[in-house]
């Protein structure tokens, strides 16, 4: 479904992508796992045509998008929920999740509103508040939906359990297997690499700029440098 | 001073006021999506004035006509600003920006004395705006009760747009986080577009009746009122519609009223605006109804 191919990124003279491969299957849970600034978000970036590639190519769905515009990209059929959340805080929860279904209209605008609302029962419940004022677990959710209101082919996330309190953590991995098991495709990047871990089909772990260790989530967690490296193991 | 003149006067605040609010609608949408004061606002009120001037004695269309379409063609020069003066520099820092508004601005003038010439011409006020009528023993023209009228549904149509409609749903979400304006699938540099278009519609609408009421038309009639107007905006609150139209009024008010009551200061007219922006920057920068506005990345 998305096929990242020879990504090199660079921020003025930094080499942040060396040179990077991702392929993402169609039903899979895929994530990237590393520590900061080792470039996951940036791939993420790159995907979605917010930073320019030096070179490499993005397929979705077998089209090239790398060149493309990030409007474009989207509307190919990706949902994304951005690092740090970035819900639109002058604007209500109703408001926000309907940009997220910005190219989608009518009937099929209230199908994935059903949908979302059922996901996260507490959105509808303070569908009329200002998105400012959720608490901080209720904006990830918030982001979270609003990425699948364009019911797309593939979401990603950009980690989505950042700064949250381990229940809400849990709640919202729970919510990932939940929308996969309905059909979404997920590229996941996580720092907690133990939960990211647990519930992806396949890993890819990312070491200033490059993949270093790549395999099937369950055999990740089994793995010797990625124990002592990222689940604080001795 | 007498009731009657009081009351006189209260007209003349209130229309001169709205049309200050009208252009500070543009100041202020634009500043809220771009963070931008668009210099070369103030230069479409003249744009606009001249476009009537020609599509009534040179196409001869009706004003019924012209007017609008005077409006509309201010609102696609708004477009062709942003996108020649403006979107290039959407990524460099804000000064490039405002440099550029200010070389906008410069450029629209000395066009206008180069393709027009600077001597001013009359403006073909149409006669249904001339007529005098009496209330409570005050002679007022048409003009001066239409122009706040037009203002207020302008406006309302303006909120209809940015409240209750898709696009302004996305005007709303950029001026907070282009990026995750841009992450939902909107074309940004679409709504900015449409931003412009809007702020200049409703500046055209200023500039025609500004120069109905003041019937003198030269490149340079945009710049006062514009400076006025960006007073306005600030006064209101920077980034807020409706604080843009309190602020238009209440500076259009003070200026009537301060020369009505102080007549001997009639002079000093134009300075008292920039006392009020300068005490407005020093006492309460965020104005009537503004936020505190956080830098955009």
């Amino acid at each position: 479904m998305l096929k990242v191919e020879n990504l090199q990124v660079y921020y003025g003279g930094i080499h942040a992508l060396k040179g990077i491969h991702i392929s993402v299957e169609k039903g899979q849970i895929v994530t990237l796992i590393g520590a900061n600034g080792a470039g996951k978000s940036t791939t993420l970036r790159a995907i979605v045509g917010l930073v320019r590639p030096r070179s490499g190519s993005v397929k979705f769905l077998g089209n090239e998008t790398t060149r493309l515009s990030t409007h474009q990209i989207i509307k190919q059929g990706i949902g994304i929920a951005p690092e740090g959340r970035r819900v639109f805080p002058n604007l209500t929860v109703l408001e926000n999740l309907e940009l997220g279904a910005y190219n989608t209209g009518g009937k099929d605008l209230e199908v994935s509103l059903d949908w979302v609302y059922t996901l996260f029962p507490r959105l509808k419940e303070r569908h009329k508040q200002l998105a400012g004022t959720l608490s901080g677990g209720e904006q990830q959710m918030l982001a979270l939906g609003r990425a699948l209101m364009s019911r797309p082919d593939l979401v990603l996330l950009d980690e989505p359990s950042l700064g949250l309190a381990p229940l809400i953590v849990e709640e919202v991995f729970n919510t990932i297997q939940t929308i996969n098991r309905q059909g979404a495709t997920i590229l996941l990047v996580e720092q907690n690499a133990m939960a990211a871990l647990h519930v992806a089909n396949y890993a890819y772990v990312l070491e200033t700029g490059s993949v270093t260790l790549e395999g099937p989530g369950q055999q990740l967690l089994q793995d010797e440098r990625v124990r002592k490296a990222y689940l604080g193991e001795d | 001073m007498t009731g009657t003149i009081l009351f006189q006067q209260l007209i003349n605040g209130i229309s001169l006021g709205s049309l200050y609010g009208l252009v500070a609608i543009g100041y202020t949408m634009v500043y809220g999506i771009l963070r931008l004061i668009n210099f070369a606002h103030g230069d479409l009120l003249m744009f606009a004035a001249y476009t009537a001037i020609y599509l009534i004695g040179i196409f001869t269309l009706p004003w019924q006509i012209s007017f609008p379409l005077a409006m509309v063609i201010t609102g696609l020069m708004g477009i062709v600003l942003d996108r020649c003066a403006y979107r290039p520099l959407r990524d460099a820092p804000r000064i490039s920006l405002l440099i550029s508004a200010i070389g906008a601005s410069f450029l629209l003038e000395n066009l206008a004395i180069v393709i027009i010439g600077g001597i001013p011409k009359g403006f073909p006020r149409p006669p249904m705006f001339d007529h005098v009528i009496t209330i409570l023993g005050v002679r007022v023209q048409v003009l001066t009760l239409y122009t706040p009228v037009i203002t207020i549904v302008l406006l309302l149509g303006l909120l209809y747009i940015v409240y209750r409609t898709k696009v302004g749903k996305a005007m709303r979400a950029a001026s907070k986080d282009f990026e995750a304006t841009r992450l939902m699938g909107i074309n940004l540099d679409r709504v900015i577009a449409i931003t412009f278009f809007l702020g200049s519609f409703l500046a055209a609408a200023g500039g025609i009746m500004w120069a109905m009421k003041y019937p003198q038309v030269n490149p340079f009639m945009g710049v006062f009122p514009g400076l006025k107007a960006f007073i306005a905006a600030v006064l209101g609150g920077i980034g807020n519609i409706v604080g843009a139209v309190i602020g238009g009024f209440l500076l259009g008010l003070g200026e009537i009223m301060i020369v009505a009551f102080f007549p001997e200061v009639s002079q000093y007219k134009d300075a008292f605006a920039f006392v009020i922006l300068i005490l407005v920057l020093l006492f309460r920068p965020t104005g009537i109804m503004g936020e505190p506005m956080i830098d955009k990345t």
